[in-house]
């Protein structure tokens, strides 16, 4: 009686020759980032030597490298591996502690409206605040010594864009989704679980990415004023006023690398947990 | 498909006025008087200018929009309990699926809301996709069909409960004239075949008339019944009822009925009406 509609999309076949394909594209897609990359570092490298300019203006790339691999385990400054896992390691319980209020925080904003009018002016009007001040507070309230104190002003920093975000995607969904499920006569739990949450994680993973980079700010700032010694923050502090800036740079480059990794993880997650997001679809 | 006797409407609306109060502004009246019955595997079209308060019609049904006053009765009980009990299937203008779950699992959500167990889930989910050729696409997700697949989803996920009813809010609009006839005939078969109630908001002359066992023709400012037309075209109906005569006379009745309107004889202000809400809600798909 009726045709057989004929489908627009066929089913994906087995991976075949289209899958070595991909990776060569994708190969070429970063090619000219790599190549302004590497060609940055050499030209670093060239003009610093051509210039001859002192190290404490302005090291080479090759004497951070030598820096980093002749402080690794220590010397006249704490060890650089170990220091940069004691400031992951704060970043992380900090990133954690953010992440898990912030989350809280706006499951009650998105649930009571009065919890909206009470608590997101205030979580604004603190974003407004210049948090890296309270620092010196934290120490005071957590202990010098003690790692809550790089912690908490990591939590702070990542709290804001968590609540920010989260409370979005619970909030802006598509109100047909809602009436669909109303007509199923679903609970506003049910409606929670299977509407508002699926449809924040992407907003989730945006703010944890920028939130990874947040925490290992805080913590490092959180370290220049001061706590123990075998962390980032104190090796750049302390060797830049030993003036050895090659060991500076070279616990900069160690941050970066480890505020990178801290990143890819997080994109890791993203794809593991939200293959279907727009941003993420490889067809 | 249940032991209730024929004669007993699936709906029966008494009555029902609707107004809407925003802010200071005055009410507006969006329907008026709205009484209708809908009788057991009936096909009911309700048709009219944009304002006329169709969509808002099937929300009352649905018990999705309370009515300001008048009864509305499905399967022999208000319509609140009906919703409660899961009588109703919903299908919207957009498909409304969930971009994180495939097609298959889109199509359990009512089972899952109703708490059906997770064998006869899948069992029921793959049924309805088989109902809608859709079964080699169990495992894709929403954004890598087309438009028409998507919106034969949401058809399968509105029949996985076996609602008593089943309301579609101008499910088609949205789609290409000739997709949009193709649904046309889906549709027709899987009604024929379910034997499902159907109440289908639209303004489209020439679906209401191909699909509708009666088309409900309604005017606007405010929302009133103005006429209820017989489809008397014989069933099954195909591409080829598009072509008979009877069809013709049967399209120019409910354009007559939507033009009749007092110091407008010609009835250009509704004509114009129709043409533009249809243009607007394929623009924005939105609701009208």
């Amino acid at each position: 009686m009726t045709a057989p509609a004929t489908p627009a999309v066929r089913p994906r076949g087995p991976a075949g020759p289209g899958r070595t394909q991909a990776r060569i594209r994708q190969a070429v897609f970063y090619l000219p980032a790599v190549i302004v990359f590497v060609g940055g570092i050499v030209l670093w490298e060239v003009v610093v030597t051509a210039l001859g300019l002192r190290q404490f203006v302005l090291p080479r790339p090759s004497a951070i490298v030598t820096a980093l691999i002749d402080n690794w385990s220590g010397g006249r400054f704490p060890g650089l591996g170990v220091s940069a896992l004691n400031t992951l390691i704060e970043s992380l319980g900090g990133l954690l502690i953010g992440t898990i209020v912030g989350v809280a925080v706006a499951f009650a904003t998105a649930r009571f409206a009065t919890a909206r009018g009470v608590l997101l002016p205030i979580a604004v009007a603190a974003n407004a605040v210049p948090i890296v001040a309270f620092a010196p507070l934290f120490n005071n309230w957590f202990g010098l010594l003690n790692p809550v104190s790089k912690m908490a002003m990591a939590a702070v920093l990542v709290f804001f864009p968590i609540t920010a975000n989260v409370t979005r995607g619970l909030v802006q969904v598509e109100p047909a989704s809602v009436e669909l499920m109303r007509s199923y006569a679903a609970s506003e739990w049910t409606i929670l679980r299977k509407v508002r949450i699926p449809n924040a994680l992407p907003y989730f993973f945006t703010a944890l990415k920028v939130a990874t980079t947040l925490a290992l700010i805080g913590a490092i700032i959180a370290e220049y004023f001061g706590g123990q010694n075998r962390v980032l923050g104190r090796v750049i502090v302390e060797s830049a006023s030993a003036l050895r800036f090659d060991v500076t740079w070279a616990a900069i480059l160690l941050a970066a690398i480890t505020g990178i990794v801290f990143y890819l993880v997080i994109v890791v997650l993203e794809r593991l947990f939200i293959p279907w997001h727009s941003s993420l679809r490889t067809d | 498909m249940s032991t209730m006797i024929d004669s007993q409407p699936v709906v029966r609306l008494q009555g029902v006025d609707k107004t809407f109060q925003r802010g200071n502004q005055p009410e507006t009246v969006a329907l008026e008087d709205i009484s209708l019955e809908i009788r057991r595997g009936e096909f009911v079209s309700l048709i009219g200018p944009s304002g006329c308060g169709k969509s808002t019609l099937l929300r009352i049904i649905g018990d999705l929009v309370p009515p300001t006053r008048g009864d509305v009765i499905v399967n022999g009980k208000p319509a609140a309990r009906a919703r409660q009990d899961r009588d109703y299937g919903m299908v919207f203008q957009a498909p409304v699926l969930f971009d994180w779950r495939t097609v298959e699992d889109n199509v359990k959500l009512p089972l899952e809301v109703q708490g059906v167990d997770r064998v006869r889930r899948t069992g029921r989910a793959r049924e309805m996709l088989e109902l809608v050729e859709l079964q080699e696409f169990l495992r894709h997700y929403p954004y890598q069909l087309s438009g028409g697949m998507q919106q034969r989803v949401a058809i399968a996920r509105a029949l996985a409960g076996e609602p008593a009813i089943l309301l579609m809010d101008e499910p088609f609009g949205a789609l290409d004239e000739m997709t949009r006839e193709r649904m046309n005939s889906e549709v027709l078969r899987i009604w024929e075949q379910t034997g499902t109630t159907i109440v289908f908001v639209t303004h489209s002359i020439p679906e209401a008339v191909f699909l509708s066992s009666r088309v409900v023709v309604m005017s606007a400012r405010p929302g009133r019944i103005r006429k209820v037309i017989d489809v008397d075209l014989a069933r099954p109906r195909n591409e080829d009822t598009r072509e008979t005569r009877r069809y013709f006379e049967l399209v120019t009745e409910v354009r007559e009925a939507l033009r009749a309107r007092r110091g407008d004889p010609t009835g250009q202000a509704i004509e114009d009406e129709l043409a533009i809400s249809a243009e607007r809600t394929l623009a924005e798909g939105s609701i009208g």
